[in-house]
């Protein structure tokens, strides 16, 4: 290490190849300071991460974010608490119907609004639809981070453009869908539309099958996923990490159990946990997820009742929740979201807070890539599944 | 065996290859600009003003409420109102807007402004080709701009179409009972003020 002539004080990082026969290269490696995106393909967004580098191994790893804030929380604070709900579709933009829902079951605690059962099963059925794109887009790109270049992303991707043409369908937009009210859902779903729904259900099994049959059992993702990236439960409980990536740790917590929210508990469906915590386990468990999800929306589409799809005492304009607090959370397909509001009576939220699962999330990025090499670095970012929309808000 | 799972995979991947020859449900893009696909129709890009008749400037609907412009959560509207007034389809006199803007380049497509107007005036349009060589001037529609015939309306989302116009249908009804209700009462009020008049006349002539 020598002093830089600009920075006398302190060391300028160096680095050499290993020797190769050229003359003053020694043999070795030295370390390396690597500054990864926020341009990088591999972070899935405007993420960066400064690793520093021994050889190829991984000594230290900093994740910088926040090229993406866009003052979400105080943008909601100053508009009415329905003017929030479109800007809650571009947290993770994925998930655009369970951000929705989120928000509104925050909201409706906070007012006491109840909501119907037909409302409820379309929040079931629009948040098991999006938990299904989401983990079948995630996968896609998880083998594509690990060199599978186009095919599986692409078969993932005709995958998720269905059941974005079943949302176009139902609420006008593809992704910003923007359609929970307080109190129930914009508008009614047409039995044709659940015609529609059980015919893409019905055939994503099929599917299933399919991109396993390509990927599950190719011995290059399991040599680049296996043992790689090991997360111990007892880290991740502590770091609050919630969603997939906690229950292939093993540990056996899904909000849709523990809470029992909506009305989660009347479906039959299981819990998939993990065994390593590693890569493969991260990927597997959004595979049983996904047989879980479809298993989910085929219940709830056949057993969709009749009546009003939002409570027709709900108010859209004028609205102003008691004075109070709330906290209301839902298993997204990332983890635990939850949006913290507090009213002072006032036709605005004088608090609103988002609770993010991607950033939560992140926070264990160090810890699982630490003594791993570089490479590694790439495919345990893409396993833990983050947006930086949700990330910087 | 190593390498199984790979040829598994290459055998999947064959089959997709060969599958999108066949089927065409394997065949999932179009060329863009020579084909399209057609739009669902649900589908919602950016908000649109109606009039009813041939003359957008007399069949507009909007009254210049400014419901929307107060709760378009990015604030892309902009309205001012006219002195003039015009007759809307109930004949009231009623204010309309002298400007009507929208941003197409800060607008998000939510559509709250279609479910707070009480007027049936701003629907949202399908119509996502706004690509122009003009960073301002092309991205800010004004209300000629904006202004599209209730047909236009229809042939995009019928369905929706047809309960708006149900609506109005309905709004008018309620408006000519009301009238008539009104006209009764007056009537009435008339009559049982002539009735009093002529009792107390004959009272009068009775006293004296």
């Amino acid at each position: 290490m020598t002093p830089s002539p600009d920075h006398p004080g302190e060391a300028m990082p160096q680095f050499k190849m290993h020797a190769t026969g050229v003359e003053g290269v020694t043999e070795g490696t030295e370390r390396m300071e690597v500054s990864m995106g926020p341009h990088h393909p591999s972070t899935h967004g405007v993420f960066r991460m400064d690793v520093e580098l021994e050889g190829e191994t991984i000594t230290k790893l900093k994740p910088v974010f926040g090229y993406l804030h866009r003052n979400h929380e105080k943008i909601a604070e100053s508009t009415s608490y329905l003017g929030s709900m479109p800007y809650t579709d571009r947290l993770d933009y994925f998930n655009s119907m369970t951000n929705n829902w989120a928000y509104a079951l925050s909201v409706e605690k906070l007012a006491g609004i109840e909501v119907p059962e037909r409302a409820e099963y379309i929040r079931v059925i629009t948040a098991e639809l999006t938990r299904l794109q989401n983990h079948v887009s995630l996968i896609g790109f998880l083998v594509q981070d690990m060199g599978a270049l186009g095919t599986p992303l692409m078969y993932a991707f005709r995958e998720r453009e269905r059941i974005l043409d079943l949302f176009e369908s139902l609420s006008g937009a593809r992704m910003m869908c923007n359609f929970m009210r307080f109190g129930g859902c914009r508008c009614d779903v047409s039995a044709d539309w659940i015609k529609q729904a059980q015919s893409v259900v019905e055939a994503f099994p099929q599917f299933l099958d399919e991109f396993e049959a390509l990927i599950s059992e190719n011995e290059v993702l399991m040599a680049r996923s296996q043992h790689v990236g090991i997360l111990k439960p007892e880290l991740a409980i502590d770091a609050g990490v919630a969603g997939p990536v906690l229950r292939a740790t093993g540990v056996n917590y899904d909000l849709r159990k523990v809470d029992g929210y909506g009305i989660y508990d009347r479906f039959q469906f299981r819990v998939p946990l993990g065994d390593h915590g590693d890569v493969y386990d991260r990927y597997m468990i959004r595979v049983l997820e996904m047989r879980e999800s479809v298993k989910i929306l085929q219940q709830a589409l056949a057993e969709i009742p009749n009546g009003d799809y939002v409570n027709p005492k709900a108010k859209l304009r004028g609205f102003r929740p008691p004075p109070g607090e709330a906290y209301g959370r839902i298993e997204a397909p990332k983890g635990e979201l939850g949006f913290y509001l507090i009213s002072d009576g006032s036709p605005k939220p004088y608090r609103y807070r988002v609770r993010p699962p991607s950033l939560i999330n992140l926070t264990i990025l160090e810890d699982m890539c630490l003594g791993q090499t570089i490479a590694d670095a790439v495919i345990i970012l893409g396993s833990i599944d983050i947006v930086l929309g949700e990330v910087d808000r | 065996m190593i390498g199984k799972g790979i040829l598994k995979g290459m055998v999947e991947t064959a089959r997709n290859l060969t599958g999108s020859f066949h089927d065409p449900d394997r065949l999932t893009t179009v060329e863009y600009p020579e084909q399209k696909i057609p739009a669902k129709e649900n589908a919602r890009n950016f908000p649109f003003l109606i009039y009813d008749g041939d003359d957008w400037e007399a069949g507009l609907r909007c009254v210049s409420c400014q419901i929307c412009e107060k709760e378009c959560p990015p604030q892309c509207i902009y309205i001012e109102k006219d002195k003039e007034k015009k007759p809307d389809f109930l004949g009231k006199m009623q204010m309309q807007p002298k400007i009507f803007d929208i941003d197409v380049s800060v607008c998000m497509g939510c559509q709250i402004c279609v479910e707070v107007c009480p007027f049936e005036s701003i629907r949202m349009d399908n119509d996502f080709e706004y690509a122009g060589s003009d960073r301002f001037e092309s991205l800010l529609l004004t209300k000629d701009q904006l202004a599209k015939s209730n047909k236009y309306y229809h042939s995009i989302h019928p369905t929706e179409a047809q309960e708006t116009d149900e609506i109005r249908v309905q709004k008018r009804e309620d408006h000519l009972a009301k009238e008539k209700a009104k006209a009764e009462k007056l009537a009435k009020a008339k009559e049982e003020a002539a009735t009093k008049a002529a009792l107390s006349k004959a009272e009068k002539a009775k006293e004296e």
